[in-house]
């Protein structure tokens, strides 16, 4: 350990279980953090980069981890050095929450719901401090106040579940600071965030570490947000250190393959300025294609409202209605693809379920090739279903998990009564292959594939009717980012081969840019600005546009920190 | 027992493409106590099936001249009663082995009748929802809060008291819990994305009930139904005990521990004797189904 670092991890392994299904984790890591420095871990899932953050925290043992060598040394406050991979678990309490602090990923489950945010500060402070009630209270307010909440009196005595989600993980980050820690441990803070509240809770994390003198180990996925954030890197990949490196050197000079690899991966805002159409990660901008024109759309919605109503009382008294898609309007054309893009709630997926009928529309119409779907009785819907196919999020959940991979693809073509026998058997062949699997895939059940060969299986799925219209919803959301960028390009070949028309669903403003012809911008159920990608993304014409733009965290350090300032002006919190 | 056979489909198809069968494949998941539990199970199986043909003695047969013998092994006991007789002089054993038979078969056919109705119900409940799926689980509601032996006096006076009239009470006695059951998870397994996909495609109400849904609510179905099984051992024995039950003399494990409670501090083993065959049973059915959740869980295989 150098003489000045504040955390130095040397050497360290952890596994997980015993004996024979023993697992390591996290193999021979080693790496400093001095004070006031921000080192980010990135790593994408398996990487060991969270296990890395809950050994510092001594909690590898709360989820079935042993370290199993190596030290983690700690400078305490007094100057003394500990190592915390052997700590006692009575030095370990004084240590967490004072001296070394943790924002989750989660806010709502990081914060106690049967207690205020401010009693929840409030008991920190107690803990560590051995503060008063009402002097604790009144530090507490003080926190909530520096975290940048706004009425902090009246949000003081709120129970989680009233706040959004960008609030309570600034209450967290409040909670982190009470004790004014040497060292924040941030595990993913900002993925379960919008891009928006993202920038924001950026900022206010970076300023405070600052103003604190505060050094912060980030664990992130995202390029983007590294490139914001960091001073170093360390880059890892199944449970190993690849690289570390100063953040624009990485960015600007990557040593190792896997780095170069998933940087490439990564969709960079802006980067397609000037090409014609989607274009493939890795592929010669010259060969993206323009949509083909066509004198007639393949989709036509003509102002579509999806409402939820809302009930309250014993007898369930129509008490309003949520606008979830409230006079949305749009059109595809065979071979393009439109993106719809917004943030949580602005009702972009209801827009494509409503599509499908699979959310009940309230009024409008949805015109497939000029036929009205919403006005098709049962069975005539269900063989117009043969033309739109859906592919969501959570490949995880989108495949059932007691059918093999084989039943689940020709299960639309079952339905429909397309193929019998040994042709199903060799749709089901091409199928797969298609995607990119083999045809001994098909006699595994979901569980034994990875989340990237799942979503492929959910494309064969919705491929195996030759549909015209493919909704993409969050489609690679869920994914790694070089799995998202091998799925990507998988949607962008489909497309040019086959003539598809997407829909494409998504909050990620860099795979838009990579994926659409053209973008529709979703807020609060409507749409706020359509254009063609070029317009979108390099002439927004609404405030809205320009501030979703503006948040996205890019993947450049020499980029990335100018532009926080712009969203603030925009989005005042 | 369309939903069971549903759950087993994936596995009896991967039996079609060469990998070994349903049976061989639980078999080979078990381990050596789940082996031991399911054996012994089998064997009370075969031993209640032939009662009548491997007991030592009828089991009415009463013998006053040799009442409230003791098991072999104590004292005073004699050699041709291996667990004693009761205060009519009638052999345990045999007494056991029918009362096993009886209870056993109530227990089995009174769980089937609650399954195949709570199930039912609670299906149509959790996927069509609407005022009838309103109603169903407002009267699991209202049997919920009726105590069972109630219901249970007011249908044996007005039906009369005959076995299947004891096995359809039984049976009603644990249809909610299945209800309930299986509502909460059609709800929460119709809106997975999975189902959401087979209705896109343009998939009936029948294939994605009996194909998506039912396969993946089947676990919770099946340690269910243990736990009633189970129950419905002691719903027997304490309607058999109040005189509502199997009328005497013929034996169930119930009603002899009912019998056997007035000789409980001078002749235990009278009730001893068939309550540890209660406990037996009804602990073998929670360990196998306990086991069999996991077996059949395809995503822990």
């Amino acid at each position: 350990m150098s003489a000045n670092a504040l955390l130095a991890i040397e050497n360290l392994s952890v596994s997980f279980g015993h004996g024979e299904k023993a697992r390591r984790v996290v193999e021979g890591l080693s790496f400093d953090v001095f004070p006031g420095e921000c080192v980010a871990v990135v790593g994408e899932s398996g990487s060991g980069k969270s296990v890395t953050a809950f050994s510092v925290l001594g909690l590898t043992g709360f989820n079935g981890g042993t370290i199993d060598t190596g030290a983690i040394r700690f400078k305490r406050r007094d100057g003394s050095v500990v190592n915390l991979a052997k700590a006692e678990e009575r030095m370990m309490r004084t240590i967490r929450g004072d001296e070394i602090a943790m924002v989750f990923q989660e806010p709502m489950t990081a914060l106690n719901p049967v207690f205020t945010v401010g009693e929840q500060i409030a008991e920190v402070l107690r803990q560590h401090r051995d503060m008063d009630r009402q002097t604790a209270n009144a530090k507490a307010l003080d926190l909530i106040t520096r975290v940048h909440i706004s009425d902090p009196a009246r949000r003081f005595t709120q129970y989680p579940h009233e706040l959004s989600g960008g609030m309570r993980q600034r209450v967290v980050i409040a909670m982190a600071l009470a004790c004014s820690p040497r060292l924040l441990i941030a595990d993913e803070p900002t993925t379960a965030l919008d891009v928006t509240i993202q920038a924001q809770v950026l900022d206010l994390m970076r300023d405070l570490a600052r103003e604190e003198g505060m050094a912060l180990l980030f664990i992130t996925h995202d390029m983007g947000v590294v490139a914001e954030m960091a001073d170093r890197v360390v880059v890892m990949h199944k449970g190993r250190k690849v690289e570390e490196q100063g953040v624009e050197k990485l960015f600007a000079q990557p040593r190792e393959n896997y780095t170069r690899a998933l940087l490439s991966a990564v969709p960079k805002l802006g980067s397609m300025a000037g090409t014609a159409g989607p274009l493939a990660f890795g592929a010669d901008p010259r060969t993206a294609k323009p949509a083909p024109a066509a004198h007639e759309p393949l989709l036509e919605v003509k102002n579509l409202s999806t409402w939820f109503p809302i009930h309250k009382g014993l007898l369930k008294r129509h008490a309003g209605d949520v606008k979830a898609v409230d006079d949305v309007s749009f059109t595809i054309g065979r071979g393009e693809t439109l993106s719809l893009v917004g943030e949580s709630g602005s009702g972009k997926s209801t827009t494509g379920r409503s599509i499908l009928r699979l959310a009940k529309p309230h009024a409008g119409e949805v015109l497939l090739e000029g036929q009205d779907v919403l006005k098709l009785d049962r069975d005539a819907m269900r063989a117009k279903r043969r033309d739109m196919q859906i592919v969501f999020q959570d490949p995880y959940a989108a495949l059932d998990p007691r059918i093999d991979a084989f039943d689940q693809i020709v299960e639309p073509l079952v339905i429909h009564g397309v193929e019998k026998g040994s042709a199903l058997r060799d749709r089901a062949v091409e199928l797969v292959r298609r995607v990119g699997l083999e045809a001994e895939h098909l006699d595994r059940y979901p569980h034994e594939f990875s989340g990237g060969q799942r979503q492929r299986l959910c494309i064969a799925r919705a491929l195996s009717l030759s549909p015209k219209l493919i909704i993409a919803d969050e489609a690679v959301s869920a994914l790694d980012v070089s799995i998202q960028a091998q799925v990507v390009n998988l949607l962008i070949e489909l497309q040019q081969e086959l003539g598809l028309s997407y829909l494409f669903i998504s909050h990620d403003m860099g795979v838009v840019e990579r994926t659409s012809h053209r973008v529709a911008v979703m807020r609060h159920g409507k749409i706020v600005e359509t254009g063609t990608r070029a317009q979108i993304f390099e002439a927004p014409k609404h405030d809205y546009t320009k501030a979703l733009i503006a948040a996205v965290p890019v993947a450049d350090a020499t980029r990335g920190r100018s532009r926080s300032a712009g969203v603030r002006k925009l989005l005042p919190a | 027992m369309t939903e069971l056979t549903a759950s087993l489909a994936p596995t009896l198809a991967a039996g079609r493409r060469g990998k070994p069968s349903l049976i061989a494949t639980l078999w080979s998941r078990a381990n050596l106590f789940t082996r031991i539990n399911l054996s012994v199970f089998a064997l009370i199986l075969i031993l209640a099936t032939l009662a009548q043909w491997i007991a030592p003695f009828d089991p009415d047969a009463q013998k006053l001249l040799a009442r409230l013998k003791p098991p072999m092994g104590f004292a005073g006991a004699n050699t041709t009663n291996i667990l004693g007789t009761d205060q009519l002089g009638r052999d345990l054993l045999s007494r056991t082995l029918y009362g096993l038979q009886l209870t056993m078969a109530i227990a089995l056919i009174g769980s089937l009748i609650s399954l195949v109705l709570g199930v039912t119900l609670g299906v149509i409940a959790g996927y069509a929802r609407g005022w009838f799926g309103g109603l169903i689980m407002a009267v699991v509601d209202i049997q919920l809060a009726i105590p069972f032996t109630l219901i249970a006096l007011v249908v044996i006076a007005v039906f009369g008291n005959s076995l299947p009239v004891l096995i359809v009470t039984i049976g009603l006695a644990g249809w909610e819990t299945y209800a309930r059951i299986v509502r909460a998870q059609v709800l929460a397994t119709a809106r997975m994305p999975f189902v959401e996909a087979a209705v896109a495609a343009g998939a009936k109400h029948d294939r994605i009930l009996l194909k998506h849904i039912l396969p993946n609510i089947v676990t919770p179905i099946i340690v269910v139904w243990t736990m009633t099984f189970s129950a419905l051992i002691l719903v027997e024995s304490s309607l058999s005990f109040l005189g509502l039950g199997v009328q005497p003399p013929t034996a169930t494990l119930g009603s002899m521990v009912g019998l056997g409670r007035d000789y409980l501090a001078s002749s235990a083993w009278i009730a001893l004797v068939p309550a540890i065959a209660i406990m037996f049973v009804s602990l073998q059915v929670l360990l196998i189904g306990d086991w069999l959740r996991d077996a059949l869980d395809i995503r822990l295989k």
